[in-house]
């Protein structure tokens, strides 16, 4: 998983325009390092890495893979898809249903010269480290979801791709089974030489998986780092919702950040200018009157929805600003919490994180 | 729309229907007989080889006898003679070989017995202009020669098999054909240079194909029996057609197509 | 996809209780049946019909007549011919009009589909046209190579084509626009070229579709007959499929073109019975 320093695997200023939609992404790649390509639907994820694989035409922009252009339309340079180093593992693994698991893993070496006695017994070896050795023969209609995507995988990494591309590759495995896929994922990941693009809607899987993060919305960049960074300093609703917080933009002014229409809240940072402040669900208590004590930050709010969340219950406010507050069981039970109901919402300064929205 | 498209739907049947009741004109069901006379359909089986003088004598008979209508079906005589065999509602037959006839006759279905009314006699057909230049039966085993025959279970093709064993000439045909109409066609498409068909043949086609005469035909010439049949609908209808078919008038159509007298 | 992750599919799982086997066929709906069932006796009773008239104290002196193997013979070999020539043009052009965006593609798709309507005897004739010693191409074929078509094997080979292709392509080409072209994709991820695609990922995936139209296509090529005799006429050993020699039997001995039919019914129903299921159905 550490990236090794020096010039990048992956160069490439993707911008595809489809009328209404446009992409327009640059994106950096060294090799061996993952990164992680988030965004909610929609936002052009799919796009790019098709863009990437060839499948799709860039409008503009070059795609450069290991110091060669494969793609830049304003020199009308255009390379096939069966011509790049890449290799990628689709979201349905499009596994061949005529071919066993062993003939599909061999397809790729194959189909770059190697004669078919040594391309089956380097499959072999490759479904041996994805542990699927005794399912060789099997053909993909016998295996299970998770063999599936081991299988996939270790087809796309036979051919020993510079690039590899990953669509949601646990999406379609159920909530157990991903868990232990993921971990498997990270070992292969790791030991990949190559750049690896992971394209996802989990933050788990970002979190998990990759060295880095690129966040984009509507086809933009809407923010990129490592999931620290991120973590602790979403930059746009969607982020934040990503990682779990409550996050506004406003006014700082020392102590004070002025958000939406002019509500007030006290942070624990000192900050002056644009800003953001973040807080966690977990941070917000509910209280049947106006609570007196610590809590700086208290406003009336409005119960919208409640929810499951995990072992607690999560519940959307209405209110001078939209907020989501975790609360137990047992504080549920104290309070009337249907919708519709007034409460009051308090959050403690040292609880919040404030951080200047520029930069 | 969908009770729109349920009346169209019934519109259509409907038409269909009415259409299907009117039109008999092929060769189909014969009407009531009229009492007494000749009036009424007459359903006639006929050789196809008479296709053009029975059609002119069919509109003949209907101009001398109003009220009377003569629909045809022209096949090659074997086939006739099956389907009347088989059941075939039909008034007369007219064969163009006694053998089929004799199908006929000795499955019971003739009505007394047939007489031959005219006969017919092979000639070889070839493209107008005769371009390979045939003059006779052993030019026809000339190499690069192509020549079609009828099919030995066909009459003319009994007949050519006849002539050429008269005339000791060994002759492979590119194919035999299942009825004379049809070797012809292939003459006149070019696609053969010689086929061996009768003089009424040659003659209808007169603009396409020329008819050569050979010696041998006359020992292969083909005698044409008529017949009412047993379970005709009209049969007052059908000898009043056979008596105008061996009628003068009758004559003179047959010998003008090329016939012989019998 | 709610599968345990290594489990086998299928198996099930303790506690659960397979469904009983009755209880799957009661599904179907009766007012299916009695419809199906008037079909099948609509298309069953003519071949009873032969059956029961055909002369059976004469058959065994009958089945070794000359003509009649030799008619046999020819229509398997060029029905077979045939349907092979029909896969040959008719998958590529399958495949054009499936996959490629062409403009007139749908005039093309219809013009294709005329020989289903087209009477089969007029078929002979067109072909006559264009093949005959005086048609558009036949003439230069004559001319400079000396080919002709007609009267020829080659000519019943053709006329069958023809008449057969039509059911080849209509089902090729449904067959390949209900494959998932993402496979495709996938193979060229993977380093496959165009050809090598088509070759090892389009052919196999659609290979039932491909074996059901040749099906037709085979039975449609063997019950020719009008074409066949129009363009490439009647000659024993060379042109007269068994079609023909049941027509020209008709002629003169009914029992005959019956005993004819009976071969070639048995011949063709034992061969498309032992045609396996899952070669034409997809997987």
């Amino acid at each position: 998983m550490t990236p090794v320093a020096g010039p990048s695997a992956l160069e490439a200023h993707l911008v595809v325009d489809r009328g209404t939609f446009r992409l327009d992404l640059e994106l950096r790649i060294a090799a061996g390092e993952v990164v992680a390509l988030l965004g909610p639907n929609g936002a052009g994820k799919t796009t790019a890495l098709r863009a990437l694989a060839g499948l799709e035409a860039l409008t503009a922009g070059h795609v450069t893979l290991a110091g060669q252009d494969l793609d830049r339309p304003g020199d009308r340079l255009w390379t096939p898809t069966e011509r790049r180093p890449i290799g990628v593992v689709f979201q349905d693994y499009l596994l061949f249903p005529h071919l066993s698991a062993l003939d599909n893993v061999a397809f790729g070496p194959r189909r770059h010269g190697t004669d078919r006695r040594r391309a089956r017994e380097q499959a072999a070896g490759w479904l041996d480290r994805v542990g699927l050795a005794e399912h060789a023969a099997r053909k993909p209609r016998q295996l299970s979801g998770g063999q599936a995507q081991r299988v996939a995988l270790a087809r796309a990494l036979a051919v020993h791709p510079a690039l590899l591309l990953l669509d949601e590759p646990l999406a379609a495995l159920d909530a157990r089974t991903r868990l232990d896929t993921r971990a498997e994922l990270h070992r292969h990941l790791a030991e990949h030489p190559g750049a690896t693009l992971l394209v996802t809607h989990d933050p788990l899987d970002a979190l998990v998986l990759a060295d880095r993060l690129v966040i984009i919305e509507n086809g933009r960049l809407v923010q990129e780092g490592d999931a620290a960074t991120i973590t602790a300093q979403p930059r746009t609703d969607y982020v934040a919702r990503l990682v779990g917080l409550n996050l506004y933009r406003g006014r700082a002014d020392g102590h004070t950040v002025v958000v939406g229409d002019g509500f007030a809240l006290t942070t624990a940072d000192r900050l002056d200018g644009d800003a953001f402040v973040a807080f966690p669900p977990s941070a917000v208590a509910l209280h049947p009157s106006r609570p007196d004590g610590s809590p700086r930050n208290t406003w009336p709010a409005t119960i919208a929805g409640i929810q499951r969340h995990g072992d607690n219950l999560r519940v959307q406010l209405d209110g001078a600003i939209t907020v989501a507050a975790d609360i137990t069981p047992a504080a549920a039970a104290h309070l009337r919490i249907t919708p519709g109901q007034s409460v009051w919402a308090a959050v403690k300064a040292a609880e919040t994180h404030a951080y200047p929205a520029a930069g | 729309m969908k009770i729109r498209n349920t009346l169209a739907a019934f519109a259509m049947s409907g038409l269909l229907l009415l259409t299907g009741c009117g039109d008999s004109s092929d060769g189909g069901t014969a009407g009531a007989p009229a009492s007494g006379g000749s009036g009424g359909a007459i359903s006639v089986f006929a050789a196809s080889s008479l296709t053009e003088s029975f059609t002119t004598i069919g509109k003949d008979f209907e101009t001398a006898n109003p009220g009377t209508k003569v629909t045809f079906n022209f096949a090659g005589s074997s086939a006739l003679a099956t389907q009347i065999n088989q059941g075939a509602p039909a008034d007369v037959f007219a064969s163009a070989s006694p053998s089929n006839m004799k199908v006929v006759t000795d499955a019971g279905n003739g009505d007394g017995t047939a007489t031959t009314f005219v006969k017919n006699q092979l000639v070889i057909a070839v493209p107008k202009g005769n371009p390979k230049g045939i003059k006779g039966l052993a030019d026809l085993t000339r190499s690069g020669v192509k020549v079609a025959l009828c099919a030995e279970q066909v009459p003319c093709g009994a007949a050519a098999i006849k002539a050429l064993a008269a005339a000791n000439v060994k002759l492979t045909p590119v194919t035999l054909e299942q009825d004379v109409k049809s070797a012809l066609s292939k003459v006149k498409l070019g696609e053969v240079d010689a086929a061996l068909v009768y003089r009424t043949d040659a003659k209808a086609s007169a603009a396409d194909v020329e008819g050569i005469e050979f010696p041998e035909s006359a020992g292969a010439i083909n005698d044409y029996p008529i017949i009412v049949l047993k379970n005709a609908p009209n049969k007052a209808g059908a000898q009043a057609f056979i008596a105008y078919v061996q009628s003068d008038k009758g004559k003179a159509v047959l010998t003008a197509a090329g016939f012989q007298a019998p | 996809m709610t599968l345990d992750s290594d489990e086998a599919p299928g198996a099930v799982r303790p506690g659960q209780v397979a469904p009983p086997r009755r209880a799957r066929h009661r599904r179907v709906p009766v007012a299916l049946l009695l419809p199906a069932a008037l079909g099948l006796a609509f298309l069953v009773l003519p071949l009873a019909g032969l059956l029961v008239r055909a002369p059976w104290s004469t058959l065994p002196q009958r089945l070794t007549e000359p003509g009649v193997l030799t008619a046999l013979r020819l229509s398997l070999q060029t029905a077979t011919l045939a349907t092979l020539l029909c896969l040959a043009l008719g998958v590529p052009l399958a495949w054009l009009l499936a996959r490629v965006e062409f403009p007139g593609r749908r005039l093309v798709r219809a013009l294709v589909t005329v020989p289903l309507v087209l009477p089969p005897v007029v078929g002979g004739i067109a072909l006559l046209l264009v093949f005959g010693r005086r048609g558009l191409l036949g003439m230069w074929l004559d001319r400079a190579f000396g080919i002709t078509l007609p009267f020829t094997t080659t000519g019943v080979v053709i006329a069958e084509a023809f008449v057969a292709m039509p059911f080849l392509i209509i089902a090729v080409e449904g067959a390949l626009r209900g494959a998932d072209t993402r496979f495709e994709e996938a193979a060229a991820t993977l380093g496959a070229r165009r050809w090598t695609t088509f070759t090892h990922v389009t052919l196999p995936l659609v290979a039932p579709g491909i074996a059901a139209g040749a099906v037709l296509c085979w039975a449609r090529a063997l019950g020719e007959f009008g074409a066949t005799i129009t363009f490439a006429g009647n000659f024993p050993g060379r042109t007269q499929t068994m079609p023909l020699a049941v027509y020209l039997a008709l002629e003169t001995d009914l029992d005959s073109a019956i005993v004819l039919s009976l071969i070639l019914l048995t011949v063709s129903v034992a061969i498309l019975a032992a045609l396996r299921d899952k070669w034409i159905t997809s997987p």
